[in-house]
């Protein structure tokens, strides 16, 4: 029964809603609106879910003082420590008014933090570009032409140096790389409907809590 | 020569990052300008779909990104809010990402003091909502006010005059998605546009730009901003340069120096695929 009830679960959502996006019928619909409403709910549940999970997994590392426990050690801190500013210091607002020391965290940790990460792809990129990127074959050759042409094309300076260079940029995104998108997203798209089909029929199972049938 | 090379296969990384620092810090820093951005026909086209809005209409301003793409999203989202409250279309904005409400706050609060806009009366802010496509979907059959009961700061819908009459995606003139990737743009079109035929312009980040120009060339996106550079070239358009136009003579330096870093390193690669290397 443990297999069988969230598989059935499944199959009758699944079928549900499918028949729900084609039909517009109220009887239909109105169960349909309740299951998309229920699907927000649960979502926003497994976040506190994930919340409890990471909390439970890095406390028991601290006790054991396990590898780079320190870090876990911050990344709890910061978790209950956001919390508790956001639940008790406040000052009579709502906690995501500006001003308020929730906000001040969001702007001065969490968005700089956030920056600072995303920022240093373009330090290892130019790295990986001199070390890792090697011209062995006429493929690699093709490749790394329209890399050249993109990264220059797609900058003002491109502009600057031949009006041509974007022209060609703007072929090579528009053609080249639009038709080998196209046949990627109508494969992916293949795979989600016969995976969708294996899920609602039963046959997929690797979602459910023993992993694979 | 040989010498020269074999000593370029071993140059340190933190070279590369120095120079790296060094030419993205010293145009902001200076001021120091190298070419105009001359706007492209994508740029054109989202900037075209908003000037075809009729005054007074309505628009989904969509904000699904977190500050870690910042640099390219924010200087877009703040363009687009800039051109619709010139244009006196009202906003509702709704972010799918839980990071993401205090940026979209940050863009209209802005954007609205410059153009003496009223939050609630001219636009407002319904934040954050978990579902991913679920929120979308949900928005357009059981409706916006039964999906997003209240904005952001819990003032019920009912009591938000921009809201006044918006039950579904049949008052929405046109999505506006501001997006750095799960979910966003694509969603958008998917649960959306090929549903509920709302027309739709999209900004998103560089690296997942070419993901979208099917959907551009199939019609189903009117316009799209790709990464810094379609930002740079959206704020020509709105003749408002900013955070985004300061930045491409940064980003132009960059991209010539990654491009020269490919050479270099082929070139020191050269002698380790030479036949005497090979033989030796």
């Amino acid at each position: 029964m443990k297999r069988e009830i969230p598989l059935l679960i499944s199959m009758a959502a699944g079928i549900f809603v499918l028949i729900g996006f084609f039909v517009p019928h109220p009887a239909i619909r109105n169960t349909y609106d309740d299951i998309q409403q229920w699907v927000i709910i649960v979502v926003a549940f497994t976040y506190v879910l994930g919340m409890a999970n990471l909390m439970r997994i890095n406390t028991e590392q601290i006790q054991r003082r396990a590898k780079d426990w320190p870090y876990k050690l911050a990344l709890v801190l910061s978790l209950v420590g956001t919390m508790i500013v956001g639940f008790f210091f406040s000052r009579g607002s709502h906690y995501l008014d500006d001003r308020t020391g929730f906000s001040w965290i969001y702007l001065t940790f969490y968005s700089s933090m956030s920056s600072t990460m995303f920022s240093l792809l373009a330090f290892f990129i130019a790295s990986a570009a001199f070390r890792a990127f090697r011209v062995r074959s006429v493929e690699a050759l093709l490749l790394a032409i329209a890399a050249l042409i993109l990264m220059i094309g797609r900058v003002p300076i491109g502009n600057a140096i031949h009006p041509a260079i974007p022209q060609i940029a703007d072929w090579l995104m528009e053609i080249p790389q639009n038709a080998a998108k196209r046949g990627i997203l109508m494969g992916a798209a293949l795979g989600v409907i016969a995976t969708g089909f294996r899920v609602i029929l039963g046959i997929e199972r690797t979602y459910g809590s023993e992993g694979g049938g | 020569m040989i010498a020269f090379l074999a000593n370029l296969r071993r140059l340190d990384r933190r070279w590369i990052f120095l120079m790296v620092g060094l030419l993205v810090v010293a145009p902001l820093l200076t001021g120091f300008h190298i070419a105009p951005v001359k706007p492209g026909s994508r740029a054109k086209g989202f900037y075209d779909a908003i000037e075809k809005l009729k005054p007074g209409s309505t628009v989904l301003l969509a904000g699904d990104y977190d500050p870690g793409t910042i640099a390219e999203n924010y200087p877009m989202h703040l363009a687009a809010a800039r051109q619709l409250m010139a244009r006196n279309i009202k906003i509702i904005g709704v972010e799918l990402y839980p990071g993401g409400p205090p940026l979209a706050d940050q863009v209209l609060h802005l954007a609205g003091a410059e153009y003496k806009k009223r939050e609630g009366y001219d636009y407002v802010n319904l934040g954050y909502k978990s579902g991913n496509e679920a929120v979308m979907s949900a928005m357009g059959s059981a409706g916006i006010p039964r999906t997003y009961p209240a904005d952001r700061s819990g003032t019920p819908v009912g009591r938000i005059p921009v809201m006044k009459g918006i039950e579904n995606f049949s008052q929405i003139a046109m999505i506006v998605s501001v997006s750095a990737r799960y979910p966003g743009t694509k969603e958008w079109v998917q649960q959306v546009v090929s549903r509920y035929h709302v027309p739709m312009i999209a900004g998103v980040t560089a690296v997942s730009a070419p993901e979208y120009y099917p959907y551009l060339q199939a019609g189903q996106l009117q316009g799209l901003l790709g990464g810094m550079a379609g930002a740079a070239e959206y704020e020509v358009l709105v003749n408002h340069p900013a955070l985004a136009t300061r930045g491409m003579d940064a980003q132009s330096l960059a991209h010539i120096f990654i491009a020269l870093m490919i050479l270099l390193g082929n070139l020191a690669a050269l002698p380790q695929r030479s036949p005497g290397a090979r033989q030796s």
